[in-house]
């Protein structure tokens, strides 16, 4: 039976009519006369988002998240399709544990959950993975990472991207050069030496984008830089796809809106990797995403139980969740700010990185698509509290912040699988 | 300065002389034959040391005692840091035995205002060192030293020119000291290799020297700071050698300073690396009375913390 949304506006303020069937959008001409009507007044239909950087931590540590939670706090904000990173344990560098991390997503039914396969066995930036068989597997690899753990062995890297060329994959880059990151707590600069916090400097991260760039022109691969933070990486990011090289950026809500001015505190709730930067790297993340030099926002979702953050810094574990909050601080951050429209948002957080991935029939709302979708209130304002939290840590940094938009449902392959 | 001592930069310049008269006050009485004051009878106060520290946790101790308090050492030798107990619950331990005061020297910058921001115990927090944030009551006593040779015990520290020399990048004494004596309106120089200098160091209220013979003579107080040997193996500087011959406070550099220039030090000392031992036994050496006025410094935090009610 076919399903009509009516009175429902679009992104940019348009009234329309939604149809699917089936679990695929369709023209609602189509729909039969029979149709079940949801009215959606007063609400904003937009595609089900794109995560292309979260972390589930199953298998291995259950206790902080697992697929089924991690695709609960997905679709409560709005997301319909999630990118498991490989960082558990076992790591994701066979095709058995991603076909596993696959599979618990299609069992679970809530969202779509693609495995992201490790570059290198065991993380460990020494010999290839079997990045072949993860993408032959039905988990059907398409990304590849090391995640926190840069490839930074240049040959390793350069074969890295090489390899994947067949199976028209890509290589997403933690860009961080361990030497200069050692032991680092947060940004290098004016707020870190009054800390007496270990800095982490920005050519660190910059040093290993412009090595990538250089090595993704040289054999024609694409490159995807994960979690930009510096207005130098936006620049050498901006300047390679000048000279037409195949790199992709992502930037995290979070370091759109927060400064390392927040570690003064020495709450650990914001320590992060890469970590919070300046007013002036905020600023220019935020232009490379109006102007399009960051294709995608990505909430490198990194759950952490609670004594992994009720610790001095130093101890405590780096990150922090994201997915419930993604859609409304990237809209604070640039819609709200002035710098984009709603509308031109929406692409970088579902059309985009599903292209990325390859991830077919995700991220536009069009006939033929599967029926993933969210209907948003944009007028609403909403207060993070603690016990509202879906996932299971709690370790966001936006916990008693009233916020804009609230995600009302979402609907993954014509089902509500969120109602708030 | 109401509840709790983390950091020099938490303090105005009224509170910081206050500590300093207090402390003078103090000292005073000591010298009396009853070194004792009942000030703080009843009042428990917690020594808890993250990291080994014997100078600074027998001046804590001996202040508390002074003032009559009662002192429980608790040496926490596993940090949450090497997966021992976490700060947390040792925080909870000693809220549990009534701690009035908790003295605290943890690895971790930062650990002493985590203590006192999160609700795990009441009593007041002193930071005695925190990774490498800041020393608080060692910068406090190294300028109730340098008011009582310069200034005859009263007043702020204007008009001084104080040089910090060696490892500033991890050294919480250096971040203290800068704060305070920026506070006291003396001014201050860093001599240092710029490995051994925060990056942002423009953004600090002081002049940066690499050259340490540069106006040697102009200087009123010469702080020297501990360098650590395992510091080489990073690449912070070439050698021992290298280091003690361009930035260590040897007899030649000692015959060049002022008449009335004080050399200090936090201790411990390298002897032969960042201090010659002529330089350290030397006249205008106050590094033992750094260490006796540790004392009064400390008695002055816990009264003035401690002693209201």
């Amino acid at each position: 039976m076919s399903i009509l949304l009516k009175n429902v506006k679009t992104a940019s303020g348009d009234l329309v009519e939604i149809a699917f069937e089936s679990g695929r959008f369709i023209e609602p001409k189509d729909a039969s006369k029979e149709a079940q009507v949801i009215d959606g007044k007063g609400l904003t239909v937009i595609p089900g988002l794109v995560d292309l950087h979260t972390h589930l931590r199953e298998p291995g540590k259950e206790d902080a998240e697992t697929v089924l939670s991690g695709s609960k706090a997905a679709v409560s904000g709005g997301y319909t399709a999630i990118s498991a990173m490989p960082n558990t344990n076992p790591v994701a560098d066979t095709a058995g544990v991603v076909e596993q991390v696959y599979r618990l997503g299609q069992v679970h039914g809530i969202c779509d959950v693609f495995p992201i396969g490790a570059v290198t066995v065991g993380q460990l930036g020494k010999s290839l993975a079997e990045m072949g068989a993860m993408n032959s597997s039905e988990a059907k690899v398409r990304i590849f990472s090391d995640d926190g753990n840069c490839v930074w062995d240049s040959l390793i890297m350069r074969r890295a991207l090489e390899y994947v060329k067949s199976f028209d994959g890509l290589i997403a880059q933690h860009a961080e050069d361990p030497r200069l990151t050692h032991d680092s707590q947060m940004n290098e600069g004016v707020v870190s030496a009054e800390l007496g916090l270990k800095g982490w400097p920005a050519a660190a991260e910059e040093s290993i984008i412009a090595r990538d760039i250089l090595l993704s022109e040289h054999v024609g691969s694409r490159l995807h830089i994960c979690h930009l933070t510096t207005a130098g990486g936006v620049e050498l990011v901006r300047w390679a796809k000048a000279r037409g090289i195949q790199v992709t950026a992502e930037v995290t809500p979070h370091h759109l809106l927060l400064t390392d001015e927040k570690a003064r505190s020495y709450d650990p709730i914001y320590k992060v990797n890469p970590p919070l930067r300046t007013d002036r790297d905020v600023q220019a993340l935020r232009e490379g995403l109006a102007d399009g030099t960051i294709d995608i926002v990505a909430t490198d979702h990194a759950p952490h139980p609670a004594e992994n953050k009720e610790c001095e810094w130093a101890a405590a574990a780096f990150g922090m969740i994201g997915l419930e909050t993604s859609l409304s601080i990237t809209y604070l951050a640039m819609v709200k700010s002035g710098l984009m429209k709603l509308e031109d948002l929406l692409p970088k957080m579902a059309k985009n990185p599903a292209q990325i991935g390859r991830y077919e029939g995700h991220g536009e709302l069009k006939p033929g698509n599967w029926a993933n979708f969210a209907l948003i209130d944009t007028s609403a304002i909403w207060k993070v509290e603690r016990t509202g939290i879906v996932s299971k840590s709690k370790n966001s940094p936006f916990v008693g912040s009233e916020l804009p938009v609230k995600v009302i449902k979402t609907f993954f392959r014509g089902n509500e699988v969120y109602s708030q | 300065m109401t509840t709790h001592l983390l950091s020099i930069k938490d303090l105005t310049k009224e509170n910081a002389l206050n500590i300093l008269d207090t402390a003078e006050e103090l000292a005073r009485i000591t010298e009396t034959p009853v070194k004792k004051l009942p000030t703080l009878r009843g009042r428990t106060i917690v020594n808890l040391f993250f990291e080994d520290s014997t100078r600074t946790r027998i001046s804590f101790e001996a202040a508390a005692k002074r003032l009559s308090a009662d002192v429980i050492n608790f040496s926490a030798k596993g940090s949450s840091l090497s997966k021992g107990e976490s700060l947390k619950d040792t925080a909870l331990t000693l809220q549990a035995m009534g701690a009035d005061g908790v003295v605290i020297r943890h690895p971790a910058s930062g650990a002493a205002q985590r203590l006192a921001d999160q609700k795990w115990m009441t009593g007041s927090v002193i930071n005695a060192g925190d990774g490498t944030h800041e020393h608080p009551t060692q910068a406090l006593l190294d300028a109730f030293t340098i008011r009582q040779h310069l200034k005859q015990s009263q007043g702020d520290l204007s008009g001084l020119r104080v040089a910090i020399v060696g490892d500033v990048l991890h050294s919480r004494v250096a971040r203290s000291n800068v704060h305070l004596l920026e506070k006291l309106g003396a001014k201050v120089t860093l001599v240092a290799p710029p490995t051994l200098l925060p990056v942002a160091v423009e953004s600090w209220k002081v002049a940066v020297r690499y050259d340490f013979d540069e106006e040697l003579n102009e200087y009123d107080v010469v702080m020297m700071l501990r360098v650590q040997r395992e510091r080489m193996d990073e690449a912070f500087f070439p050698s021992e050698r290298e280091y003690s011959r361009r930035f260590g406070l040897n007899g030649e550099r000692l015959s060049k300073l002022s008449k009335d220039c004080l050399v200090m030090h936090p201790g411990p000392m390298n002897r032969g690396l960042e201090i010659s031992a002529d330089s350290a036994d030397s006249s205008k050496s106050v590094i033992v009375d750094q260490v006796r006025n540790g004392v009064a410094v400390r008695m002055a935090t816990l009264y003035l913390l401690l002693g209201g009610n």
